[in-house]
């Protein structure tokens, strides 16, 4: 095996008595002293969360305030921790968008079991979940921590949609295009 | 002292000023916790405690300048440290467990009885000292008491019954014993210097602050201003020299098997020890009262009569207060720098500690020594 000797050079008599070092250390740590404290006050202040952050998954609209989950249950299947459960439900008839035909009666992701692991997102046909910037979440029991429906919406918002897939395809239907 | 203890008998004035250094020196050794903490926040960027808030007092306006600096974090702590459960290990000897923290406390508090915290002009302009005991054997007063505080580390160390308490205890003890020596050697030449030939042989703090009226002992001997400061980390158990409690490899040292307000007694002593350390070493190199080299305190005294006009500066009261406040603040400026040496110099090692004190500060403070010696020998001849 090589051994490589290494040549340290002697520690000259100046170096001996620590004080270059000790003066030059304390010089660094006074620099700090007088300078701005490097942490963030968590709760009031909160860091930038960059654009595609992993955080809690949510449900979202589309621009014109269609919920956008067909409640397919695809997210349900792929969970890795099955944190998600839909209930799925049908839009009735006289609504706007009778034509997308269901939509689900309640969907719930236990936090308690969610990894974070994006799989929903990647997973959804219809762009309707996604993982956004909310990253803290507590609560007092098991039950607060599960997400219903509501407060899904509430944190998802709204994301722009270039398609709108189901308005086109109405438009579609109604003009007479192939069926 | 004048005779202001309203005809007290000697024995109540004596359990008044007793009480008088408890009531004082505690909340400023906790207090000091405090800084410390803040400072080395500080030092690696961040804020420190800076959240507790009693909800009753939150109305206040620029409380919240209270509440950044600590000082109710402060108390929470000293408050949960008196309430909370204190066990007993099963394995301790209990009694001598028990009394290490009390031995802690009677010399921290005991050498501030001696030490002058500042001084007026009485009649014919001789300045006497605020001190509890005006003793004349002042500094040698303070040497004898305070290497008494190193037993109550080796109690706890032996009382603990674990290896790694008894092996604080041990380093402790060797510590305390090398850099005693050069602590004491390094105060020689000041006090050989102060007693000239004519004037009463005397030990007394006080006389080696009037004595530095003109320049200061720190410039005339800076090398003996050294070796004290450098004993004086060392006997404090400051870091780089934190040898008994070294968390790093004893866990917590000599007071691993402490918890409490047993644990929290040692850590005021260390910061009472802190205090009169910086004291002793202010009064005797710093220029104790005097303001400025080359500016004793009857002449500030003076120029401050001059400049306003007013007689109330040649008053005991007002040079008593100055003094007082001009020491304090050097007092606490050096307790600063114990706090920034310690967040700056990491630990040296045990065989290093051992190495700088008997084969470097030893040797350097005898040599000091005797070239003073030898020095004001011929000058004050």
């Amino acid at each position: 095996m090589a051994v490589i000797q290494v040549q340290r050079r002697p520690l000259t008599l100046v170096e001996r008595t620590y004080f270059p070092q000790i003066l030059g250390g304390l010089m660094t740590t006074l620099r700090h002293l007088l300078g701005p404290a490097e942490t963030m006050e968590y709760p009031e202040q909160r860091p930038a969360i960059p654009p595609h952050y992993r955080g809690v998954p949510t449900l979202v609209r589309d621009p014109k305030g269609r919920e956008k989950c067909v409640s397919c249950q695809l997210c349900e299947f792929v969970c890795p921790p099955k944190a998600i459960r839909i209930t799925p439900g049908s839009i009735p008839g006289d609504s706007e968008n009778a034509n997308v035909e269901k939509a689900p009666q309640a969907f719930d992701i236990d936090m308690l079991r969610c990894i974070y692991c994006g799989l929903c997102e990647e997973v959804c046909p219809e762009e309707a979940i996604f993982l956004q910037d909310v990253y803290s979440m507590s609560g007092y029991s098991r039950a607060e921590m599960v997400n219903h429906k509501d407060r899904l919406y509430e944190m998802g918002g709204t994301l722009p949609d270039r398609h709108l897939k189901w308005e086109a395809k109405k438009a579609a239907e109604l003009g007479g295009g192939h069926a | 002292m004048p005779d202001t203890f309203l005809g007290l008998p000697t024995i109540a004035v004596a359990v008044l000023k007793g009480l008088a250094v408890v009531v004082v020196l505690f909340p400023v050794a906790a207090a000091c916790s405090m800084a410390e903490r803040k400072v080395c926040a500080w030092i690696q960027g961040r804020p420190g405690p800076n959240r507790a808030l009693p909800p009753f007092l939150a109305w206040i306006p620029g409380i919240w300048i209270v509440q950044r600096l600590g000082i109710f974090n402060l108390m929470a702590d000293g408050g949960k440290f008196l309430f909370k459960e204190e066990p007993l290990p099963d394995h301790v000897h209990r009694f001598y467990y028990v009394l290490a923290p009390l031995v802690a406390m009677v010399p921290a508090f005991t050498t501030v009885t001696v030490v002058p915290f500042g001084a007026y002009l009485g009649e014919g302009g001789r300045l006497v000292p605020l001190v509890l005991a005006n003793v004349d054997v002042g500094i040698l007063a303070v040497f004898a008491v305070a290497s008494l505080g190193i037993y109550s580390l080796i109690l706890a160390g032996w009382a603990s019954n674990s290896k790694y308490p008894f092996l604080g205890g041990v380093r402790a003890s060797a510590q305390l014993i090398s850099y005693e020596l050069s602590m004491t050697l390094s105060v020689l030449p000041v006090f050989l210097w102060v007693n000239e030939p004519g004037s009463p042989g005397t030990l007394s703090l006080t006389r080696a602050v009037e004595f530095q009226g003109g320049a200061w002992f720190i410039l005339t001997m800076p090398v003996s201003a050294l070796v004290f400061a450098v004993a004086l980390f060392a006997e404090t158990n400051r870091q780089p020299f934190d040898m008994p409690e070294s968390e790093a490899d004893l866990v917590g040292g000599f007071h691993t098997e402490y918890g409490a307000f047993k644990w929290s007694l040692f850590f005021v002593a260390e910061y009472a020890n802190m205090i009169v350390g910086s004291a002793v070493f202010t009064l005797l190199f710093l220029g104790g009262w005097n303001i400025l080299p080359g500016v004793p305190l009857a002449l500030l005294l003076n120029w401050l009569h001059g400049a306003t006009g007013s007689a109330l500066w040649l008053s005991p009261a007002a040079a008593g207060l100055i003094s007082t406040v001009i020491l304090l603040a050097k007092v606490f400026s050096i307790i600063f720098v114990f706090m920034w040496v310690r967040w700056t110099v990491p630990r040296f090692r045990y065989d290093q500690v051992m190495k700088l004190g008997w084969q470097k500060l030893l040797p350097l403070s005898i040599v000091n020594l005797v070239a003073y010696t030898v020095g004001i020998a011929l000058l004050q001849h």
